[in-house]
């Protein structure tokens, strides 16, 4: 499977998405570069986490903005695999690809730890290798995190089986504990927490992968 | 004009002037005379310091790069060099916290990516007056808020790890909070750049950030006292944009692998006078910039402001005539100005010009380098405070109650509420980030080894001894590193001290650097580089000396040897042994301070020989697996380290009984170096690799389910449910409801 990373100039996670794709996962993987009008042939992208355009105003409030993601939409548009990781999970939210917002976490600072995530279903491209209800651990760091909607885009995520990821314990105050949705097509998917931080035991965990390889498994299966 | 006053409000002596008028041969312009005075400084110049920073060691057979540049180079094999250094922004952090300490990670940075590295991990040394103080404590909390919320700022914006530190309270730091930050880079050793000019003709290029009339006299203020003035001085503090210093990094970086750039410096303090002169004078040429090229914030800024301004972000790059563009592509791509103000010429002068009209003419040697030098006086003995005293300890002490009450303590709970504001994971290299084991590790993923770091500084040592407590300090490092299985191989250092000017001070820097000297010389870790920040002092009162040592250790690449018993039934391991203490040397501790509420009497005392036999049989001990776990005792001792071990999330404690006849809160509150508490499942072969290094390392207890027993020959002197100190560690770091 061919995986491309979008660096926008404030991206700080590219080299680790890069390396967990490239190195743990031992797939192709390219960067794309944010003023790029096209994706190429790729079979997933990856937003990754960081400060795309500095974020002094709203978190990916400008990102939505560059050249890439138009691209990034149409290639949405047309079923390829969008994954977005903490700030790519705020500029898809921006760029109306995801429902709903990330706003400041309730405590108001910074938060750098690890989380237990409750997988909400597998019924998904991104969370295919998991079984539903099963924990996985993966660091968070974001300011902005608390995902927020109203109570019925909340229920219409509930009922749809949109919800990817609960927090066992909820960090940072996001409404009914979500920490990863869906769109209605259920080829593009966000997340707060960073599955390429939990990559291989040296990081501490290896649970992310399960989110790697649930693509991986979604891309061969379209393939086959 | 340039009158008597306008000297005085320079800083400059009237000594020092009259040195610039022969220097020149007339009587300095307004810009020349701002120009002396920044490069001048205390803090530019290290003129009372210099005569014995000397006196430190920094060859090494792994040491490509010494002090002199923007950072210290160390060879870690496999074609790899590390750029590493520590550097104060004390003063800026006082008068605006939040941005006085981001831009003192961001001029670190700049510092380590100048260098053709790109920074992987920081670490930072914070010290703050008392939370809970009734008069000062409502300032300490907001300026110790601000200075964290800072650095999280920058550094989590810019995409380099925060993955250790510390942070420690004492009334001296009251009006002279201290914040050190150390970064580290990494490179392949061919890419590595300097900060010297080469080729007349070639072109000066200014790159980043426009400059603004932010942080004009930043350096001079920095070599001052504090005084009711100085929050007047505000705007002396610049604003730091961590997304710009980012694109900076990644430009500057592509912009080296071109071959077009032949030498980098960035601007930080002095801003365009320090990078333009010295980039001269170490490639002995000259450098000729017209001020009309160079971008502007604002609007009628004259020479003297354009050259003293301390605006961030900005870089000053020499290229190859004719690879011009080349530069610039690279530039344009990552939407900065990068502009041509000027060229190299062979005169070996700074020559500053507005409209062409020269406003400033110096030559760049004496500029940079000749700046005065003081041996100033430090004949009067370091005081030493009631070191003849009679000890006064509670007459009932409670070992029981005493190890919760330090737990809880501002110096030794939990920082996690610190920490847990940093991304100390991006990067994914973090192997060992904050509280996990005694050092910080990061791998280097491109040779398959790892860093181990460690920042040790303790000012209640050096105020009651500065030569003892310096050379605790570097053996407190190296003994980090060597827990963890690092073997220590260079070291950099931040010396924080009062005014230099009272010769009572400047003797305690005097003993300070010699001590550091010695250690560095004997642990075999040559110091690379560093900063000198003195003035640290409000209304006359100083803070206590406090030098800080960062060092860095190689080890392979393993899961590292963590603080945190791991499974019960294991055999608890004192390597280096009880050791001992007396009454005089037992007034520095943790202890003392906590419970006491006082201070007298000396450091610890050190016995060299014994660390270095004790730090290589630990590091025999972590390479060949045998240890669970690794911990060494220092602050609070070895109640505090034994509890510490006890706070993993495997939920397991120990028994230990002590084979000593100290009194009970000497035995299990001193603070001894050269002792590492070790868990392992192969106790005889710990005991062998101790005895073939001829270490005492006795088998003083065994870890067990859910509690903490402590022992004296067989009495209990306390005993605890872990959760009840997991909640007196973690409880401590509440400090808003202090």
């Amino acid at each position: 499977m061919r995986f491309g990373v979008i660096v926008f100039p404030g991206s700080n996670c590219d080299h680790d998405a890069y390396y967990a794709v490239g190195h743990n996962l031992a797939q192709p993987v390219q960067y794309v570069w944010h003023d790029e009008a096209s994706l190429g042939n790729l079979d997933a992208v990856i937003l990754p986490g960081g400060f795309a355009y500095g974020d002094y105003l709203r978190c990916g409030a400008i990102a939505k903005f560059s050249p890439v993601m138009n691209a990034v939409k149409k290639f949405a548009v047309e079923g390829g695999l969008v994954l977005g990781v903490c700030n790519g999970f705020q500029i898809l939210v921006e760029a109306g690809l995801l429902p709903g917002a990330l706003i400041r976490n309730r405590g108001l600072k910074f938060i750098c730890r690890e989380v237990t995530l409750r997988v909400e279903t597998s019924n998904s491209p991104f969370t295919c290798a998991a079984e539903r209800g099963r924990h996985l651990r993966m660091p968070i760091a974001h300011g902005e995190g608390c995902y927020y909607a109203d109570d019925r885009a909340l229920d219409e995520l509930e009922a749809e089986d949109r919800i990817a990821f609960r927090y066992v314990d909820n960090p940072n105050g996001s409404l009914r504990d979500i920490a990863g949705v869906l769109n209605r097509e259920r080829n593009v998917m966000g997340m707060m927490p960073h599955p390429e931080r939990a990559t291989e035991p040296l990081m501490g965990s290896s649970d992310g992968l399960a989110v790697f390889q649930s693509i991986l498994r979604a891309g061969r299966a379209v393939a086959a | 004009m340039i009158d008597a006053d306008l000297i005085v409000q320079h800083q400059l002596t009237p000594s020092e002037y009259e040195k610039i008028v022969a220097i020149l041969g007339r009587e300095p312009s307004y810009t020349e005379l701002g120009i002396f005075s920044v490069m001048w400084s205390e803090h530019c110049s290290y003129k009372s310091s210099r005569l014995h920073l000397k006196k430190l060691p920094t060859r090494g057979k792994l040491v490509v790069q010494g002090p002199g540049e923007n950072a210290g180079i160390v060879d870690i094999g496999s074609g790899y060099v590390i750029a590493f250094k520590i550097e104060s922004h004390n003063h800026p952090s006082f008068i605006e916290p939040f941005q006085g300490a981001a831009t003192g990670v961001g001029g670190i940075l700049r510092d380590i990516f100048t260098m053709g590295a790109r920074p992987i991990a920081v670490l930072d040394s914070l010290r703050f007056g008392r939370l809970d103080s009734p008069s000062t404590g409502a300032r300490n909390r907001r300026i110790l808020g601000g200075v964290v919320a800072g650095i999280a700022h920058y550094g989590n914006c810019f995409g380099v790890p925060t993955v250790g530190g510390e942070c420690i309270f004492e009334p001296c730091y009251d009006g002279n909070p201290l914040v050190n930050v150390f970064a580290l880079g990494v490179c392949r050793k061919e890419d590595v750049f300097y900060a010297k000019a080469a080729g007349v003709g070639n072109p000066v290029i200014y790159v980043g950030a426009r400059t603004g009339r932010d942080g004009i006299h930043g350096a001079s203020m920095a070599s001052a006292e504090f005084t009711e003035e100085s929050k007047q001085k505000r705007p002396s503090v610049q604003v730091g944009d961590p997304f710009l210093e980012k694109l900076l990094l990644e430009a500057c970086l592509e912009a080296m692998q071109t071959g077009a750039i032949v030498g980098i410096q960035d601007m930080g303090a002095a801003g365009l006078t320090c990078s333009t002169c010295e980039m001269g004078s170490r490639g002995g040429v000259g450098i000729e910039i017209e001020l009309d090229r160079v971008p502007q914030r604002e609007t009628g800024m004259t020479p003297y402001e354009i050259m003293l301004s301390e605006s961030q972000e900005r870089m000053l790059l020499v290229a190859e005539r004719g690879r011009e563009d080349e530069v610039y592509r690279v530039f344009r791509k990552w939407g900065l100005e990068a502009v041509e103000i000027g060229a190299v010429t062979g005169d070996g002068k700074l020559r500053v010009t507005e409209h062409g009209a020269t406003v400033a003419e110096i030559p760049n040697r004496e500029l940079a380098d000749e700046a005065p030098l003081y041996d100033r006086p430090h004949t009067a003995p370091p005081p030493r405070l009631h070191a003849a005293r009679r000890v006064a300890l509670p007459a009932e002490p409670s070992v029981q109650k005493s190890l919760p009450a330090l737990l809880a303590a501002p110096d030794l709970c939990s920082k996690r509420w610190i920490w847990q504001q940093y991304d100390y994971q991006v990067r994914t290299n973090t192997i060992a980030g904050p509280e996990r084991a005694d050092a910080a590790i990061v791998r280097i993923k491109e040779t398959g080894t790892s860093l181990a770091i460690s920042l040790d500084g303790n000012g209640r040592y050096t105020y009651l001894s500065p030569r003892e407590g310096a050379r605790l300090a570097v053996a407190e490092c190296c003994r980090n590193l060597s827990t963890v299985g690092a073997l220590p191989v260079a070291a950099t250092n931040c010396l924080n001290f009062g005014n230099p000017e009272r010769p009572e001070i400047m003797a305690q820097l005097v003993e300070a650097i010699e001590g550091i000297a010695e250690a560095c010389q004997f642990f075999d870790t040559p110091i690379t580089g560093g900063n000198v920040s003195l003035y640290n002092e409000t209304l006359g009162e100083g803070i206590y000396p406090t030098p800080v040592l960062g060092i860095v250790g190689l080890m392979p690449t393993v899961a590292p040897v963590a603080i945190a018993f791991r499974h019960a039934g294991r055999n608890v391991v004192l390597v280096g042994g009880l050791g001992g203490c007396d009454e005089v040397r037992f007034g520095s501790s943790q202890y003392v301070k906590e419970i006491a509420r006082d201070l007298w009497g000396l450091p610890p005392a050190l016995d060299m020989e014994l660390e270095k036999r004790v730090q290589a049989a630990v590091r025999e001990i972590a390479a060949a697996g045998l240890a669970e776990s690794a911990h060494d005792v220092s602050d609070g001792g070895l109640a505090v380290a034994l509890a510490e071990c006890c706070l993993g999330t495997a939920g397991i404690g120990a028994q230990v009984d002590l084979d000593s006849d100290l009194r009970p809160e000497i035995l299990a509150f001193h603070e001894g170096p050269s002792r590492i508490l070790v868990s392992t499942s192969q106790p005889a072969a710990v005991a062998a690799i101790a005895l073939a290094h001829g270490v005492p390392a006795p088998v003083v207890g065994v870890t067990i389910e859910s509690k903490l027993e402590i022992r004296q020959r067989g009495i209990t002197l306390g005993c605890w449910d872990l959760a009840d100190l997991q909640a007196a560690h973690a409880g401590g770091t509440d400090y808003k409801s202090k």
